[in-house]
């Protein structure tokens, strides 16, 4: 009787500490989530530019280190040199869920959930630029894609891009285990992040092959045709992959209906 | 219908009678009323072929109002934008504005597309039904012949209308065409070489294709069309075993009226089939590909389906070039292009004298096999079948790879071992499953049904009780005739082969009044 009441009392005793352990996380998480942002804020507002590179500093060192290495001096085996690769990869890569990479494989796959916003991936790309320099966005690309000629954009798509991407930017495969991605979704940024710095397996396409205006023609071509274009050949495109998908259609839909047809016809006598 | 003499007051009969004094109709037509035809589902598929071909004449000639085949180089200024002011032939641009400019033009260059697809996917599926039932065997092997010789027909007709409006992914398709002529030992570059006008793309090849596949072939095939319809009709319909069929009668409906009306509505299903695909489903979207240029080759380049097979042997095929150098060498595309082309012409063309060779059958046959009565021959096709379906996967490996996120390597390695592999298991599992099904049916006919009903011997042993199909003799076996139709495999199937109970979709008939009343006394327990 007297054990099992202490060992009661014992309880009460751990079960009081740990409400109150709790309590005061909470309260003391509470205060730092309330004082902390304020605190940042003053010292972007010292130096702008510095604290960009150092909060991208502080994120390369958490997330990338790993495989890029000190500095992003790059790992022999693991993953590549960043100086010199410019903000425009790095923005391309993190904004599009490819960086960090969770394993290595034959390509990093994009992802719709990001790890880092927007803004965290510009200090990255800040710092990256800091360490070497390297490929940017120009400022003024919305007014260039604005400008830009399809036709002409079109004709330069079928050349340097459907061979990996496909005529209607589909995407397509490449060589063990590699592929191109699909263009659907992409934003112009993305588009020319991507042909300015050959991410993964994509060859670059620096401004003296083709120009940065040649470049939005590509984009607005692009969003054209696979972002804009309402299909004018029906509600069901297929996927526009072209002969590979209708023929699976004219038997998953034609003559299957047309067999159910015939046992209905031969059933009726 | 009997005649009335003179005194018949219906404007028809007396119609029927002008005519009749015209022209001698009556003898004929009685007879073509009166042909009797089998009723099966399988007996159909022809006709979607047949239909399909029809509506192919017709969207074809409504597209060759709009066409123009000409390789004259013209500046695009139509409605479609992205391709306005880029350089094309005549005949890309009079496609364009066929698409988008003419009235319904999009929707009839859709149907005749799918039509095509599926004029080559119901002869398919039509030959395997000719195939595995044996109806190919004598009297009728040259019609089995002609049908082979229309699908290869269809085959390069399709492939050259795919060539015709000169995009992008049509000139790739005359880009590996050109590759595998030229690849044929010593004539393939002369040949080459006359087809394109020397060198490739040239501006002879299209205004030719044209007139092939709008005049010769499609004549041709119309023709081979006919007389495969009237050999059907003088050799008569084949037909299953069953009870009151024989070698020498055919039993079914006639042609008119019952056979006529199932016929023309079938006509117009499939038409519909055909106009809801082509409204709905986007196929060969050729503004999205773009002029024909000989440095464009976008990935995902296929042929259409009934030619993947042969694209997928060649991705398959080692890159293995024979030379006798300096003057000769053999490149590896051959091989699978040409020479399995060649094989994939003549194997089934001769398959109909092969079979009467090793059989050394040399009967009639106006009744069907079912595909177990005849295990090696089913194997067989379901060989080709296996092999056909890897190679036409193959084909559009690229795709796949993407899409499901395999290797391409991967799928390339796993198609040229499976070509090889899969067949040889398809043959062996086949032809198990033949006999296993066979063996079924002879032990329900000599033991009887399986009532689902065990007893207990006083000694403690179990048995099922089995339903004799006739009076059993004194071991309980009965000896019934294997004919190679359905063995009934239920109690409530014996009596009645097909179905007694008529309709598709829900029952068409009263269940019987005398049936529920018996059940109701039983159920009550009243005895008499």
């Amino acid at each position: 009787m007297a054990a099992s009441a202490k060992r009661r009392r014992g309880w009460r005793k751990r079960l009081g500490a740990l409400a109150r352990f709790t309590g005061a996380l909470v309260i003391v998480g509470g205060l730092y989530s309330v004082f902390s942002p304020s605190l940042y804020a003053q010292e972007a507002e010292d130096n702008a530019i510095d604290s960009e590179v150092v909060k991208g500093q502080e994120l390369y060192d958490t997330s990338c280190i790993t495989c890029h290495g000190d500095d992003g001096e790059g790992i022999e085996g693991r993953g590549p040199s960043l100086i010199g690769v410019g903000s425009a990869a790095v923005e391309f890569q993190v904004n599009t869920g490819r960086m960090p990479m969770a394993a290595q494989g034959a390509q990093a796959p994009d992802s719709d959930y990001p790890v880092f916003t927007e803004e965290e991936a510009a200090w990255l790309g800040a710092y990256i630029e800091y360490l070497g320099g390297g490929a940017t966005v120009p400022d003024d690309l919305a007014e260039l894609v604005e400008n830009a000629d399809v036709g002409e954009g079109g004709e330069l798509y079928r050349v340097n891009c459907s061979s990996c991407h496909g005529y209607a930017g589909g995407g397509g495969a490449l060589s063990s285990g590699a592929h191109a991605p699909a263009l659907i979704g992409v934003s112009d940024e993305e588009i020319y992040q991507a042909m300015l710095t050959g991410p993964q397996n994509m060859p670059v396409f620096a401004d003296n092959e083709l120009t940065p205006e040649q470049k939005a023609d590509i984009i607005a071509y692009v969003q054209y045709v696979v972002n804009d274009d309402k299909d004018p050949g029906g509600v069901f495109t297929l996927g526009r992959y072209g002969p590979s998908t209708e023929g699976l259609a004219i038997f998953l839909v034609g003559m299957t209906a047309l067999l159910l047809t015939t046992l209905w016809i031969a059933g009726k006598s | 219908m009997k005649r009335r003499n003179g005194s018949s007051d219906s404007l028809l009969t007396k119609a029927g009678g002008e005519l009749d004094d015209r022209f001698k109709l009556a003898g004929p037509a009685r007879v073509l009323f009166n042909k009797v035809f089998p009723d099966h589902w399988s007996f159909l598929l022809g006709e979607i072929a047949l239909f399909s071909f029809i509506l192919l004449l017709l969207s074809g000639t409504f597209l060759a109002l709009f066409f123009d085949p000409s390789m004259t180089e013209v500046t695009y200024d139509g409605a479609y934008v992205p391709l306005q002011g880029i350089e094309m032939s005549r005949a890309y641009e009079s496609t364009l504005h066929l698409s988008f400019e003419v009235r319904g033009g999009l929707f009839m260059r859709q149907m005749h597309h799918w039509s095509c697809l599926l004029f080559m996917a119901s002869i398919l599926v039509h030959m395997l039904r000719i195939f595995f039932t044996g109806a190919f065997r004598a009297p009728r092997e040259t019609n089995w012949m002609i049908g082979i010789v229309l699908f290869w027909l269809g085959f390069f007709e399709g492939f050259f209308g795919y060539s015709l409006p000169d995009d992008g992914l049509s000139g790739t398709g005359l880009r590996i065409m050109e590759g595998m002529t030229a690849s044929v030992p010593f004539i393939g570059p002369w040949a080459s070489a006359a087809l394109f006008g020397g060198q490739f793309p040239g501006t002879t090849v299209i205004p030719m294709l044209y007139i092939i596949h709008v005049f010769i072939f499609p004549l041709l095939m119309l023709g081979l069309i006919v007389v495969h319809v009237a050999l059907v009709f003088i050799q008569k319909h084949t037909q299953w075993p069953g009870p009151g069929r024989t070698e020498h009668n055919v039993v079914g409906y006639r042609m008119f009226p019952n056979y006529v009306m199932k016929q023309v509505g079938f006509m117009l299903f499939i038409w519909g089939v055909l106009a809801a695909m082509g409204g709905l489903f986007q196929i060969n979207p050729i503004w999205l590909f773009g002029p024909y240029e000989v440095s464009v080759v976008s990935s995902a380049s296929q042929p259409d389906f009934y030619v993947m097979y042969l694209d997928g042997l060649i991705r398959l095929f080692p890159a293995w070039e024979f030379r006798v150098p300096p003057y000769f060498t053999l490149p590896a595309v051959f091989w699978p292009a040409i020479a399995g082309m060649g094989l994939s012409v003549l194997l089934p063309l001769l398959y109909p004298a092969l079979e009467r060779r090793f059989t050394k059958d040399r009967g009639h046959h106006n009744l069907l096999q079912r595909p177990r009565d005849n295990p090696g021959r089913t194997s067989l096709g379901v060989m080709v079948v296996v092999f056909w379906t890897i190679g036409a996967v193959s084909g559009g490996n690229d795709v796949f790879a993407e899409k499901f996120d395999i290797s391409l390597n991967a799928m390339t390695w796993a198609g040229r071992i499976g070509i090889v592999v899969l067949p040889i298991i398809a043959y062996y599992l086949t032809y198990r499953i033949a006999l296993g099904l066979q063996q079924h049916d002879r032990e329900v006919l000599a033991h009887g049904l399986e009532t689902g009903i065990l007893m207990r011997d006083p000694n403690g042993r179990f048995y099922e009780v089995h339903q004799p199909l006739a009076e059993p003799d004194e071991h309980g076996h009965t000896e019934l005739e294997y004919n190679g139709w359905v063995v009934p495999k239920k109690m409530n199937r014996v009596g009645a082969l097909p179905p007694t109970d008529k309709g598709f979709f829900k029952s068409i008939e009263e269940p019987s009044e005398n049936g529920s009343a018996a059940r109701d006394e039983i159920e009550s327990g009243s005895k008499h």
